[in-house]
């Protein structure tokens, strides 16, 4: 830990009676978390130069002036300036935190795409494509019930009034449609995920 | 020998303010001036 030889407190003291370096040093200790803190902000270099320069020339104006009241905080108190500048920077734009790509941020970094590449389009067709194939080898009317089911969205309500058979038959053959798809799928090892 | 874009090519860790960004305030506060009149407080500028 880096040992501070003077403190914050006798920094704002020697510069509120006429020190003028006390303030270069108190720049100099802070500038880095004070920096940073708004540009995680705004993620602009520009504005978050701009605010940086702005919560300082309010620092020096409030010292200067004899406002400010220390109790040994001197660090907070910046922040504190920093952020409801951040916040008026945001209230004047009346936007949220703006990304564009001409800095070192890029909005890609964050954002996937979320489209198949081919190796998994290829994939996906293959496992349907199988899916399809075990499907076929159904009874007809589990098949029937799972197409109308998974395929046309239907409900059981609107199977059951199609195929003539109640509800309850409806869902008892999806289930065993379901139970046999698991079976073969098992017995011959397939893998259908991608 | 091929690119490895799947290193991230972002530092963060010089986050630090310009050198002119930082001259400028210590140039400001030099210039700064409070003049005390009476109970009253002026600033005055000095280029």
């Amino acid at each position: 830990m880096r040992h501070e030889l003077i403190t914050d407190a006798v920094l704002v003291r020697n510069y509120m009676d006429g020190d003028e370096n006390a303030l270069s040093v108190l720049i100099h200790r802070h500038k880095q978390r004070i920096y940073s803190f708004i540009y995680s902000k705004v993620f602009d270099r520009d504005i978050t130069e701009d605010i940086f320069q702005d919560a300082f020339i309010k620092v020096i104006k409030n010292l200067k002036l004899g406002k400010y009241n220390e109790e040994g905080k001197f660090l907070p108190w910046v922040m504190r300036i920093s952020h409801n500048l951040v916040i008026d920077h945001f209230r004047k734009n009346n936007r949220m935190p703006k990304f564009d790509n001409s800095g070192e941020f890029s909005i890609f970094s964050v954002l996937g795409d979320n489209a198949l590449n081919a190796e998994k389009q290829i994939i996906k067709d293959q496992v349907e494509c199988d899916l399809r194939r075990i499907i076929e080898e159904l009874p007809e009317d589990q098949k029937e019930v799972l197409m109308m089911r998974m395929y046309k969205d239907m409900s059981f309500k609107e199977i059951s009034e199609r195929t003539g058979v109640s509800i309850n038959t409806a869902l008892g053959r999806m289930r065993y449609a379901l139970i046999n798809l698991r079976k073969v799928i098992d017995k011959n090892n397939i893998i259908l995920t991608n | 020998m091929a690119k490895l874009y799947s290193e991230c090519p972002q530092k963060k860790d010089n986050l630090n303010p310009k050198k002119e960004t930082v001259d400028f305030l210590l140039n400001y506060s030099k210039a700064l001036s409070v003049i005390h009149y009476n109970d009253l407080k002026f600033e005055a500028l000095q280029n």
